[in-house]
């Protein structure tokens, strides 16, 4: 089994309002079997014996699903592999590349706030959502698999939207820090279906006037969302966003009357 | 869900399809550019002939005049409007990054952009105002370049056997290959054009129409260096010229 001493340069800021810093750690004992969050907590363990503040890190499933993860390590979001999330990269993947030194930062945004360390406040994602992700009809119950009919193709492309998780990497890779890739996938998800047609207009105007209002850069089209990104979402929805938008502002009439439905 | 009245130019999106139709409107204009220049190829008479007809429709070159103005500035102030948006949306910068995708032309925009501005002015001083500004002076000094108002092929050829004025007109149009080859494929993605069986081909046409209009403005310079093009000694009299 093979084991490494890696040197870490960790972002510490104690606080929202902390100007924050590098600092740097010596992780002994790494094994190539450990993933990246273990060898985190293993220097954790180690600080917090001696009596230090451990680094503070989002995580939860540690399965590559639920999106808390988030971290910049030595320049890519989620880690250098493709198609996956922090929590899924192993310290082989780090060996590999030859890597003894690795800095590792948190998402970098006006609109997600470090709370601390390589924690962000990722609300301005969930009032993305709150303006519009969702729909508003009452759906009764679970219908026949088959009363709607939708080809194979479309149900596939709305699932390939369908699996963003939310987690911002999009963000934390585009180099104005937009989250278009985030809303054009829960906008485009929504949008392929019959069930999302009645407020699809109003759906994205809503969705992308909020994006905007939080402070997220715009999109130019750089292509780094797509690529940083662990479901591998493609900027293709981005398109899609767009042309849905342009046509909302021609054709769809009296939604700024709209009465607010409430859900 | 409740909805608000947005204009065209209230979102970053509405702004980035301002900049896609002004971006179309100069893309047809260089293209219409190139393509009127080439009569220089053609010979002297052809190409002041050319210089001429265009003269003899003040309106419609008036008109064609205040349009590009006009989609010059939108894309000016959209694209200000959205750098200073960008540049506020992520002020702390990271450390260490590394473009996945991205490629020298989408992160130059900020720059190809501002130096074809410049490139543009110098250029409308140089070939258009050149005769009211300089009169049947030096054009900016340089010595041995005197302005023929009557003969805007002589004008093009003389200049081009000077520095001065060569740096200028390489440096600009390398910056509008740089710039088209982001701009044309980020308008179809800004337009939301985008389909499976054709987005391909978005790169492909971004590469053609940048390395023609590239290749075919540079093929000047490097003719009348050459000695393909070679100044005349017809004499023309034009009036609309004046």
């Amino acid at each position: 089994m093979k084991t490494k001493t890696i040197k870490l340069h960790v972002w510490r800021q104690s606080g929202p309002n902390d100007a924050g810093r590098f600092e740097t750690y010596t992780a002994e004992n790494v094994t190539e079997h450990m993933s990246f969050l273990e060898m985190l907590d293993d220097l954790n363990e180690k600080l917090i014996a001696d009596g230090k503040d451990p680094i503070a890190f989002d995580h939860d499933c540690r399965e590559g699903i639920c999106g808390m993860c988030s971290m910049v390590i030595n320049g890519y979001a989620h880690g250098p592999d493709e198609r996956t999330t922090t929590c899924q990269i192993h310290m082989r993947h780090i060996f590999d590349r030859g890597w003894d030194e690795v800095w590792i930062e948190p998402w970098r945004a006006t609109s997600f706030p470090i709370r601390k360390d390589l924690i962000v406040d990722r609300t301005a994602l969930d009032k993305i959502i709150q303006a519009g992700g969702y729909i508003s009809i009452r759906t009764g119950s679970a219908r026949d698999a088959n009363e709607a009919p939708i080809p194979k193709p479309i149900a596939d492309r709305a699932f390939d939207a369908a699996t963003c998780i939310g987690c911002g990497a999009c963000v934390a890779a585009c180099p104005n820090a937009s989250a278009s890739l985030f809303t054009a996938a829960k906008v485009g998800h929504l949008a392929l279906l019959p069930q999302g047609q009645a407020e699809r207009m109003s759906r994205v105007k809503s969705m992308v006037a909020t994006m905007d209002e939080l402070g997220f850069g715009g999109c130019t089209n750089h292509g780094e969302c797509e690529k940083a990104c662990p479901k591998g979402i493609s900027i293709d929805f981005i398109a899609s966003m767009n042309r849905d938008l342009l046509k909302s502002l021609v054709v769809d009439r009296g939604d700024a009357e709209a009465p607010d439905e409430g859900g | 869900m409740a909805t608000k009245a947005l204009t065209l130019y209230d979102t970053t999106i509405g702004k980035k399809a301002v900049m896609a139709a002004s971006g179309i409107i100069l893309l047809g204009f260089t293209l219409g550019h190139l393509s009127g220049n080439l009569k220089a190829y053609a010979g002297p008479t052809e190409f002041n002939e050319y210089a001429r007809w265009l003269r003899t429709m003040p309106a419609l070159l008036w008109g064609a005049r205040l349009a590009l103005i006009f989609a010059f500035s939108a894309h000016i102030f959209s694209a200000f409007s959205l750098w200073k948006r960008n540049k506020s949306a992520r002020p702390n910068r990271y450390q260490k990054k590394v473009d996945l995708a991205t490629d020298y032309a989408a992160k130059t925009m900020y720059l190809s952009g501002p130096i074809l501005l410049f490139y543009v002015l110098f250029h409308l001083v140089h070939l258009t105002f050149g005769g009211q500004l300089f009169g049947d002076g030096t054009i900016f000094g340089i010595e041995g370049y005197t302005w023929e108002p009557s003969n805007p092929y002589n004008n093009l050829v003389h200049g081009f056997q000077h520095w001065p004025i060569v740096i200028p007109y390489v440096l600009g149009n390398l910056a509008l290959g740089v710039h088209l080859f982001h701009g044309i494929w980020s308008m179809f993605q800004s337009i939301g054009a985008n389909h499976p069986r054709y987005n391909q081909y978005r790169r492909d046409l971004a590469i053609m129409l940048a390395a023609l209009l590239t290749i075919g403005n540079l093929s000047f310079p490097i003719a009348v260096m050459a000695g393909y093009l070679e100044p005349t000694t017809l004499r023309f009299n034009f009036p609309e010229l004046l």
